[in-house]
């Protein structure tokens, strides 16, 4: 399903865009290897159609206006591809995609809530979907209309706390939170299916009584009508969209590696990729 | 005029209560766990009161993001629950988090010490002092009455920052006339000045402290108590001044001894001090199975007001 106000003009734009933040994401890890590169690879079509598409309301240059969409990166390692949407939509400068992990850089390894655009603090797994919770409550106390969005990895659904805020959202009907699961299979060791088989995942958020969705990741239509849907007004439930992804998109030694999550490229191979028609273009 | 005894939840949240008719920025969670007070706060404002369960993680976190969005938060639970169960989202989303965002969530937990007496050591907080006063960014308080529990709760809602509020499980005697006797910033109240030795105790044990001065002065030893309510931020020169002239500080917690807690916060602060001698008491490192009688506990692990007594004649002997 091709979403209504997704135009070919719209859909060319996003899917240079995600070629875009690709590329500069592997450039990021050629320049601090100390990057998580497979994870990051993964959400960038949902990230891009967020940012890019006008489905989440955001502003560079007030970075907590009250009026913003709130959006929680709960996968932090695996989010270096914000970095460069951060830079490029303004909420700081291009040139400090130079100095990821460099001494006394605001944007480490792991994102921290110093870089604006980031809400709390990420990484340590589990955390962001009861904060989400929070935030959604209060924001309908507010009587805001504003969206939480919060993205969890599949591995991180391992984490006893995400339930109890899956559990929390559905009991409470938050209709304004959205969860994004980068459902890209791997955990740092291995395939999720053999080390927490979490899967299947949709009949669990039914059952705690969200409204559910699965597209594949990187199609970015059907991730833009998924996400559109997630965002519009509906029924009185909680919203998760389940994006099947590849973690390492593009990269075709990470895709075939289980052990990609703790994988560092090296600079003869992001210099193939970039440079010779490798990449995630559909 | 305060009266004879009181619980120190119930004055907690009847400060939080009257609030919250004034103040619409006040949020009430808690982990099913409940009071008559807190009857009413669900009854008289469903939409700022939510019980999330018996589920402290979440607790924490949906805590974390109602006070980013604005709001002042309470999160109510049995203390070892409380401090423990949710000990990283704590060190996460109020300790680190809130160097950089201001919020206001405050961990109210009942059950200091071995005020669940009969509950056994699922129950019992003996650690949540020493692993609080761990985190920076996180103050820690630990009232001794009803009267001081309320003058907390007024700070609590007054200043931003994540805070433990360590609460008695029991009620108590009332030691404080008013809340207005408790000044939360200095963080101690100096009940008796001598010269001799000073006990210097947290929460319940304050009473068992004022009990054994008064076996010490019908001795004719001059015997200073103090009332440190504030374990992480207090004022350290103002308290340095007080002790300072007491050659020997008996420092006496409801809590494991040299782990941390009350003995470390005054070792930190008369640590500059030479020649000055501390010495910790409170609970041996080992769980205790006993099923019974709270100050029974107490007097087994030398502290009650008699061993006290003794300790600090022993001190002075020396």
């Amino acid at each position: 399903m091709v979403h209504p106000n997704l135009s070919t003009e719209k859909h060319l734009l996003l899917r240079k865009k995600a070629d875009w933040v690709w590329t500069e994401t592997l450039r990021i890890h050629a320049r601090s290897p100390e990057t998580r590169v497979a994870s990051s690879l993964s959400p960038i079509e949902m990230l891009v159609c967020l940012y890019y598409g006008g489905l989440l309301a955001f502003d560079p240059r007030n970075p907590r206006w009250e009026a913003r969409d709130r959006l929680i990166i709960s996968k932090g390692h695996g989010s270096i591809c914000m970095y460069p949407i951060l830079a490029d939509l303004g909420y700081f400068a291009m040139s400090e995609l130079e100095r990821v992990c460099k001494l006394d850089s605001f944007l480490g390894g792991i994102p921290d809530p110093v870089i604006p655009g980031y809400e709390t603090v990420n990484g340590s797994l589990g955390h962001g979907p009861g904060v989400a919770c929070g935030m959604a409550v209060a924001l309908k106390r507010k009587q805001s209309r504003n969206k939480v969005f919060v993205m969890v990895g599949d591995g991180e659904l391992d984490e006893g706390a995400v339930w109890e805020a899956i559990m929390f959202a559905g009991h409470h009907r938050l209709d304004n939170l959205v969860m994004l699961v980068d459902s890209n299979a791997k955990c740092m060791l291995g395939h999720s299916r053999e080390i927490m088989n979490v899967f299947p995942l949709e009949p669990k958020f039914e059952a705690f009584g969200w409204l559910t969705m699965t597209v594949d990741g990187h199609d970015i239509p059907a991730v833009y009508a998924a996400l559109a849907e997630c965002a519009a007004s509906g029924p009185a439930q909680p919203r998760v969209l389940i994006a099947n992804t590849v973690k390492g998109r593009g990269v075709p030694s990470l895709e075939r590696d289980p052990l990609c999550h703790i994988r560092t490229l090296g600079q003869q191979e992001i210099a193939e990729l970039i440079g010779g028609g490798c990449g995630p273009r559909v | 005029m305060a009266p004879a005894s009181s619980r120190m939840r119930d004055v907690f949240l009847a400060s939080v209560l009257a609030r919250m008719k004034t103040d619409r920025r006040l949020f009430f969670l808690s982990a099913d766990f409940g009071s008559p007070v807190l009857d009413v706060v669900a009854r008289d404002y469903p939409d700022r009161f939510i019980n999330v369960g018996i589920a402290e993680q979440n607790l924490i976190n949906v805590a974390t993001g109602l006070a980013l969005e604005g709001f002042v938060v309470v999160a109510y639970a049995i203390a070892p629950f409380l401090s423990m169960r949710c000990y990283e989202q704590i060190r996460v989303n109020l300790g680190i988090l809130s160097q950089v965002r201001p919020l206001n969530v405050n961990m109210v937990g009942v059950g200091a010490g071995l005020s669940y007496d009969v509950s056994g050591p699922t129950h019992q907080a003996l650690e949540d002092l020493s692993i609080m006063r761990t985190l920076p960014n996180v103050e820690v308080l630990s009232p001794a009455d009803g009267a001081s529990a309320g003058a907390i709760a007024e700070y609590c809602l007054e200043h931003s920052g994540p805070k433990y509020v360590r609460l008695d499980g029991k009620p108590l005697a009332s030691l404080y006339e008013t809340g207005a006797a408790v000044n939360v910033e200095m963080g101690f109240h100096e009940w008796r000045r001598g010269t001799d030795v000073c006990l210097v105790a947290t929460g319940y044990m304050v009473h068992t402290a004022l009990k054994a001065a008064q076996i010490l002065e019908a001795e004719n030893l001059s015997v200073g108590v103090v009332d440190m309510f504030a374990l992480s931020k207090y004022k350290a020169s103002e308290l340095s001044d007080v002790l300072g002239h007491y050659q020997t500080v008996i420092t006496i917690e409801e809590g494991f001894v040299g782990k941390g807690g009350l003995d470390a916060c005054l070792n930190e602060a008369l640590g500059a001090r030479g020649g000055q001698r501390v010495h910790a008491l409170g609970l041996p490192s080992r769980y205790s199975f006993r099923v019974g009688d709270r100050d029974e506990m107490l007097r087994d692990s030398g502290l009650g007001e008699v061993s006290i007594a003794a300790k600090a004649r022993e001190c002075l002997r020396r």
